[in-house]
């Protein structure tokens, strides 16, 4: 992190060719996927992801046994006449997390993109599995690249690379979301180019750790900071932005739906937090991060009510990913301390890390089990759910540990996350954090009771299903939730272990219990139908003004998803940013 | 006004042009040509920062213009992906709309 700093003049490290494999991998799976073509795509994509995860591994190794950054100089070059790779921790985490995703998300798709054995090719597998590695690869970039332009390129690849994985299914509704995603995320991606290029006049170069050392507050980088952030917050679908999200989200085969939300709109939140913590740690604002934050809560406030109203299971996933992502953004102001300048970092950064990798794995897992209840059923209407727990008890156990894995239950990810972000609160004297980590809990737990609720309800006849999933897609969606689960003991080594206490203490299962009260409460206040099935005839006054509620939230979230009303957004919050970043700073 | 400034002011002019297409055309195409509107605006931008180089008695930065022209290609490449999404949308819709007929906004059903 701040070490990149210190690291000129820099020279390639010895592990530095790891980098540039990890780079050339997974496009030359896409090349050799594109000239082998056909049922050859599958194949090359099943052997190059593990070979990503063993690279992936082995870069971590480098980094823990070296104990430093590992740089590799393209061509030899130095920056800033060069290019630069980096990969710290940070990178590497990601990494790792990515290829195990996307190998879960391979053996997941396995069979639902097979080229049927009559074809040659068929259009859908063919795109998929090639566009699945051009995803990996450009993410990839995103963690590795050294500099702001490298970057935006490895960005606007991502997004190239995710937007047709949303129409992968042709209909027009999918076509119309993905055109939408695409729209917003090039206004996203242009207004972070026109920050970079602002830099870039100032201070003659692009490079992170150059950058790191030249910045200096001031009108033309408060500017660059705050078209840089809105941009990348466009791309990473935070509230009030996120009006691209459900649809897209909501539209795609479950396989994309996994990557796209468990990896592709990381990359983007990645990379608000190397220009906030690596590239401008003197610039960046406590207020600025206030807001950022405030952002995140609003997020988890909306989407999860929003949630809470959606009468298909995907879309409510689709809003679950959106209150996740307003998870993300509490580790910025959490990282600042009230009377102190600039960011402190403590446990706010581990923690925030931590909550992306748990978020990753265990909304792949929910993704993938709601696209196996919609493949098994042929609809996916949550009203509609009934006696699912009896026909399919892996997929629904999937679905309720990633669910579980979300609320932050011991010892999930989450949970380790959370405690990080809570004595990160504690230590920087801001208690108004604490309670939206609390109670953000809350509201998760709200939709996966709902969605519980409605599939463990018996059923008087038998349950006809459309299709039968296969045993091997089931079961890597419950390991993935299951991985996010049990986190906490992987994470035990580099945090100290006095953060996790067993599950079973009483203030543990104390908390839980008020979780899952608070949840069902909110769950039958704001659904749409009362939690157990009951007719809603003799609804009570207080129903019905909870409904109102819902209601209410519903009518809000539509307004925010229209476009003027989103960009017009973008521009105020980019306004909100440079004035939260100009009365913020410092008196010089 | 110098030369530097004109430039400046032109491609500040582009971008704001650009956003204004972007919000408030409600058609796929004129948000595809505001963007390259505004990405046209960016790119000018860097042109006008590539004459610090001219003050070390250089023609310009080079630099800058290396980006610009990769810039391009990434811009050309969006626009390219873009129509590409609105033809097959008109394709399997009959419209070119970002909206749903029946809703005035897109429902997500």
């Amino acid at each position: 992190m701040s070490a990149l700093a210190t690291l000129i003049p820099e020279t390639t490290t010895a592990g530095g060719f790891l980098l540039v494999l990890a780079l050339v991998l997974p496009l030359a799976g896409v090349f050799a996927a594109l000239i082998l073509g056909g049922c050859n795509a599958r194949r090359v994509a099943m052997l190059t992801i593990p070979l990503g995860l063993a690279l992936a591994v082995a870069i971590g190794v480098e980094l823990v046994q070296t104990g430093q950054t590992v740089i590799y100089l393209l061509g030899g070059w130095a920056p800033p006449l060069g290019i630069a790779l980096r990969a710290d921790g940070l990178s590497a985490a990601m990494l790792l997390t990515t290829t195990v995703v996307l190998l879960g998300v391979a053996l997941f798709a396995r069979d639902d993109f097979e080229t049927p054995e009559n074809l040659r090719e068929a259009r859908a597998p063919f795109m998929f599995w090639t566009l699945l590695m051009a995803v990996w690869g450009a993410l990839n970039a995103v963690f590795l690249a050294g500099d702001l332009f490298t970057l935006y390129v490895a960005l606007e690849l991502l997004t190239f690379a995710g937007v047709p994985l949303v129409s992968l299914e042709g209909h027009s509704e999918t076509l119309r979301a993905a055109l939408r995603y695409l729209l917003f995320a090039l206004l996203g991606s242009v207004l972070y180019m026109l920050g970079a290029v602002l830099l870039y006049g100032a201070y003659g170069t692009l490079d992170i750790a150059i950058l790191a050392e030249r910045v200096r507050p001031g009108m033309l980088c408060f500017a660059a900071v705050a078209l840089m952030t809105v941009g990348l917050l466009a791309k990473t679908a935070l509230f009030p932005l996120h009006l691209w999200l459900p649809p897209a989200h909501a539209g795609a085969p479950a396989a994309a739906s996994a990557v796209l939300s468990a990896l592709v709109v990381k990359g983007s939140w990645f990379l608000v937090v190397r220009l906030w913590f690596d590239v401008m740690p003197g610039v960046v604002t406590f207020s600025a991060a206030q807001l950022l934050g405030g952002l995140g809560s609003a997020a988890i406030v909306v989407g999860s009510v929003v949630a809470l109203r959606q009468e298909r299971l995907k879309l409510l996933v689709a809003y679950s990913t959106m209150a996740q992502i307003g998870y993300l953004f509490l580790m910025f102001p959490l990282a600042f301390d009230v009377s102190g300048n600039g960011p402190v970092h403590g446990f706010a950064l581990a923690g925030g890390l931590l909550q992306v990798i748990s978020h990753a794995t265990a909304k792949a897992g929910m993704f993938m089990a709601a696209g196996l209840i919609y493949a098994a059923l042929g609809h996916d209407r949550i009203a509609d759910l009934a006696g699912v727990a009896r026909t399919m008890p892996i997929t629904v156990l999937a679905f309720a540990l990633a669910g579980l894995a979300l609320m932050g239950v011991v010892p999930s990810g989450a949970y380790l996350a959370k405690k990080l972000l809570l004595d990160a609160a504690d230590g920087s004297g801001q208690w108004w954090w604490t309670i939206v980590l609390q109670g953000g809990a809350v509201f998760t737990a709200g939709y996966v009771v709902l969605v519980l609720a409605s599939v463990l309800r018996r059923r008087s006849e038998p349950l006809l299903l459309v299709s039968r999933v296969s045993r091997l897609s089931e079961l890597v969606a419950l390991a993935l939730s299951a991985g996010s689960l049990l986190l906490a003991l992987a994470a035990l080594g580099p945090v100290p272990g006095e953060f996790v206490s067993s599950s079973f203490a009483p203030k543990e299962m104390g908390v839980l219990l008020v979780v899952f009260l608070g949840g069902s409460l909110l769950a039958s206040g704001l659904s749409r139908r009362s939690l157990l099935g009951a007719a809603g005839a003799n609804a009570g006054v207080m129903r019905r003004i909870a409904a109102g509620v819902g209601e209410s939230f519903e009518l809000a979230d539509g307004v925010i998803r229209r476009w003027q009303f989103a960009s017009i957004s973008l521009l105020m919050l980019a306004i909100l940013f440079g004035g939260a970043l100009v009365w913020g700073a410092p008196p010089s | 006004m110098s030369a530097t400034t004109l430039f400046g002011l032109c491609g500040a002019l582009l971008v704001g042009v650009g956003i204004y297409g972007l919000v408030v055309n409600p058609q796929p195409l004129r948000k595809i040509l505001s963007f390259n509107l505004i990405g046209s605006g960016v790119f000018l931008l860097f042109g006008v920062v590539a004459r610090r180089g001219a003050a070390l008695g250089m023609g310009g930065d080079p630099v800058p213009q290396a980006l610009v022209i990769t810039g391009i290609v990434v811009a050309f490449s969006a626009t390219a992906l873009a129509v590409a999404l609105l033809l097959r949308l008109h394709d399997a819709s009959g419209t070119a709309s970002l909206t749903t007929k029946e809703s005035p906004e897109p429902s997500d059903t």
